[in-house]
């Protein structure tokens, strides 16, 4: 979304195949628990990751099932509801369960290993326009910034969500190693 | 007001004849209030830096004041008056006083300073609560792990409410829920008014600064704000971690 905001998927290098497949398997996993409808499924999500995982909205969530619909890993039935309109459920199909256990036993790409900031320090000071001090020491300033927002977003979390606190903690501890970089950076290229 | 100022503060080592630059140069200044973390990678002269500053190094040349008065050219022992007075320093070693429990290490400062018994110790109980040490109050020192002692040392580091916070890695031996205690801490004192200057290489404790100062080979080459980003906007945790 923002540039400017931190994103956990940043750190993993094949990050377009991420995006287009990250909530897809997530869904996925959690249809493979039990047959669940678009609202369900967003609401566990927000319990399970709690704060720190910015839900989807639900409409994103039923454009997901839609494809994932059309991909045949997924199935739908309606269910009758009394006064109100049909709710589909929907489950997993074997080929579903098949992309599923695809994802889990595949190893996962490690923290990234392009830096963008770093194809900067390295290219921007050859054209003259920046000299690589003010940007490490720029690019500091703004690490410090995104982890005093993870101090906070820690602080307001549910204490009891382990989940959620060691998806912060793991946060923080990559950009504690941004900073270290940075620091080697600034020691051998300024 | 300024709680501390140096004016080109240089310290030289001498390794057998040659001169070993450690600090060159250093203008810094502290104002009441504020919280300035001090980064740099090892051997840029921190540590230098802020012994010089808690008077136990002394300079090469340069000027160190505090609370405005100077200190650097004070006679030993009035330098430590000022230093008992005015500091609270927490050390890389704790410097623990070994014959003495806990809750005595932490409400000597006080004591010393001028503080009556009842005060002393109320400031002992909050502290030493805030830093879950309230079980250990009557251990000794060589009774305690690594990171106990580390945290009674910034207790007994604030228990006088000093002008001046001077810490050296505070969180160095710390696992994360220690640390976690610590930060907390720090913050706390930091909104209560508490002027703080320490080095660090934990960014979790560096990002509560108002400030960060960076060195490198004994010099100072950043030193700003670390900015408040887009404030007031959406608030959402979402915005944080964007996991899409």
């Amino acid at each position: 979304m923002h540039s400017a905001n931190l994103n956990v998927n940043g750190y993993v290098r094949n990050e377009r195949v991420t995006r287009r497949w990250g909530v897809r398997l997530h869904l996925l996993a959690l249809l493979a628990k039990e047959p669940a409808h678009g609202y369900e499924l967003k609401q566990a999500l927000e319990q399970t990751f709690g704060t720190a995982y910015p839900s989807p909205n639900i409409g994103q969530i039923y454009v997901t099932l839609g494809r994932l619909e059309k991909d045949g890993l997924v199935r739908a039935v309606d269910v009758e509801q009394s006064n109100r309109p049909n709710k589909k459920v929907y489950y997993l199909t074997a080929k579903g369960r098949d992309s599923l256990t695809d994802w889990v036993d595949e190893p996962t790409e490690g923290p990234r290993v392009r830096d963008e900031f770093f194809m900067k320090l390295v290219l921007a000071p050859l054209t003259g326009i920046a000299d690589r001090m003010a940007l490490i020491n720029r690019q500091r300033r703004h690490y410090l910034a995104l982890m005093r927002d993870l101090n906070e977003l820690a602080e307001r979390t549910d204490q009891g969500n382990q989940v959620a606190l060691l998806l912060i903690e793991g946060a923080m501890l990559h950009l504690q190693a941004d900073l270290d970089w940075l620091e080697r950076c600034q020691e051998d290229l300024t | 007001m300024t709680v501390l100022k140096t004016v080109n503060l240089v310290k030289i080592y001498q390794n057998k004849h040659v001169p070993v630059p450690a600090v060159r140069g250093v203008d810094l200044q502290v104002d009441e209030g504020e919280f300035v973390a001090i980064m740099g990678p090892s051997g840029s002269g921190k540590s230098t830096l802020v012994h010089m500053l808690g008077g136990l190094d002394t300079r090469t040349s340069g000027e160190i004041w505090l609370d405005g008065q100077r200190a650097d050219t004070l006679s030993e022992s009035a330098w430590a008056l000022l230093r008992r007075k005015k500091i609270g320093f927490v050390f890389q070693f704790f410097n623990l006083v070994a014959s003495m429990t806990v809750a005595d290490n932490v409400e000597l400062p006080a004591l010393l300073a001028g503080a009556s018994p009842k005060v002393a110790r109320e400031r002992r109980e909050y502290l030493l609560d805030a830093l879950s040490l309230t079980e250990r109050v009557e251990a000794s020192p060589a009774q305690l792990s690594g990171g106990e002692q580390q945290r009674v040392a910034l207790a007994r580091a604030l228990a006088n409410k000093p002008s001046l916070l001077l810490a050296d890695e505070p969180t160095g031996n710390l696992d994360s829920r220690n640390t976690r205690d610590v930060l907390r801490l720090l913050g706390q004192v930091h909104r209560d008014g508490q002027t703080i200057v320490l080095v660090t290489h934990d960014a979790r404790v560096a990002s509560l600064a108002d400030r960060v100062v960076s060195l490198l080979d004994g010099e100072i080459v950043d030193d700003g704000k670390i900015a408040r980003r887009r404030p007031g906007r959406g608030g959402g945790a979402g915005e944080v971690i964007d996991l899409r």
